[in-house]
């Protein structure tokens, strides 16, 4: 690593006053992927802003319509929890299955989030149970949060906050991990929400998206058999050592019925 | 340079560290404690796994400073004196090591699955250790080993 300063605020404004005063700086949350970066030199923050004793980051509101995380909760604490479980047991599956368990200890939501790594599992669960993200200038819809490959509409100075979930009818979200990485091959959530069907995808394009084609299917008929016969494009989607285009786009369709079978199995 | 205060093995400890310095390099060169391994240095094989405030971590991971005020427990901290952690004795008996290399987190994480749930059984414990890579044993004994502890630590 490169030598960098280190700071740990209290509060969101004076960690927003740091950021602003440095423009190489970087917040750290869990460091999961922020620390092997800059391990690697892939990173090279003047400063380290450890957002660890930031007030109001690990608040947590419970209701039945909506349940909002706040950024720094851990990956464990989501996984383990059982009003998550109760009310979005799809939510429950995609914290338990990040990384490995000291992974979940450290990785936090706001993170993963912001990091926005194409094969990450917790965008496809934003995107597909369009959730909405709170930061400390606005609120953003997931449709609109994540932009690209490892890109979001997030400002240098801006801190994610919490995450709003609205609390789908039903839901799951299956990935086929890389044995190496853990991370998503490919990953789907599919989602029926109060406003309709919804299908992210993670892991097979160069950033998280929704398959338009399989909720249109789902939302005429809600069930795995809806979708047979739908041949994905592999056009645009990864190519590298774990999977061709071609055997991604086929992977989304096989997890995409799979996990409708799932989201109708254990309806919240 | 930053001072740093915590506890490490039960013991206070100050030290003065660049911001740079991960929490595995002050347990092996600033502090000798040199059972805590270095494998990948990229947060995949988990020989460096220790305990920070009861939470399993990978060390190689984490900033030492992450750690100011915490209560740090390492493979050190495990023996009372000349007697063995239920773990550790499990691991001996159960011939769940051969080079020994990856032992020291794979037992930190063992420890830790435990207290989470005491009674797991041979699945629990294969995904409990996912963060853990061993290149020799093929996990069998290890898996052996840890259901050994968990029932001698429930007192069975």
């Amino acid at each position: 690593m490169y030598p960098f300063e280190y700071v740990r605020p209290a509060s969101v404004e004076e960690a927003i006053g740091l950021r602003r005063a440095d423009a190489g700086a970087q917040w750290l949350a869990g460091g999961m992927t922020l620390l092997p970066s800059m391990k690697l030199r892939l990173a090279a923050p003047s400063q380290l802003i450890d957002l660890t004793d930031v007030e109001g980051l690990d608040e947590w509101s419970i209701g039945d319509e909506h349940i909002v995380l706040g950024s720094m909760s851990s990956h464990r604490r989501v996984a383990e929890a059982d009003e998550v479980r109760t009310r979005i047991q799809a939510l429950s599956t995609v914290a338990a299955g990040i990384g490995d368990p000291q992974v979940r200890n450290r990785g936090t939501l706001g993170g993963s989030i912001a990091n926005n790594d194409p094969a990450a599992d917790y965008p496809a669960a934003l995107l597909g149970l369009g959730a909405t993200i709170r930061t400390s200038q606005r609120e953003i819809s997931a449709d609109e949060f994540f932009k690209d490959f490892f890109e979001t509409v997030l400002e240098d100075d801006e801190l994610v906050v919490a995450v709003s979930f609205p609390v789908p009818r039903r839901a799951a979200y299956l990935k086929f991990r890389t044995p190496g990485s853990r991370y998503a091959l490919v990953g789907v959530m599919v989602a029926e929400t109060r406003d309709g069907v919804r299908v992210a995808v993670t892991g097979a394009g160069p950033g998280v998206y929704r398959a338009t084609q399989l909720e249109t299917a789902l939302a005429e008929d809600f069930r795995p058999e809806a979708l047979v016969g739908l041949d994905m494009s592999p056009d645009g989607l990864n190519a590298d050592m774990h999977g061709s285009p071609e055997y991604r786009a086929h992977l989304t369709g096989v997890l995409a019925r799979r996990a409708t079978a799932q989201a109708i199995a254990c309806e919240n | 340079m930053i001072p740093l205060q915590l506890k490490v093995n039960g013991e206070p400890v100050a030290a003065e560290i660049e911001p740079a310095t991960l929490l595995v390099e002050l347990l092996r060169d600033q502090l000798g404690l040199t059972g805590t391994h270095v494998g990948c240095d990229t947060s995949q094989c988990g020989c460096c796994v220790v305990h920070v405030d009861g939470v399993a971590l990978k060390s190689c991971t984490l900033l030492a400073i992450s750690a100011q005020g915490s209560d740090v427990v390492t493979i050190e901290g495990l023996a009372t004196g000349a007697t063995l952690h239920p773990m550790q004795k499990a691991f001996h008996e159960c011939h769940a090591l051969q080079c020994g290399y990856c032992t020291p987190g794979m037992i930190m994480s063992a420890v830790a699955l435990l207290e989470r749930n005491p009674d797991p059984n041979e699945a629990e414990v294969r995904e409990g250790l996912e963060g853990n890579l061993c290149r020799c044993t093929g996990y069998h004994n290890i898996v052996r080993a840890v259901l050994a502890a968990a029932a001698e630590m429930r007192g069975g």
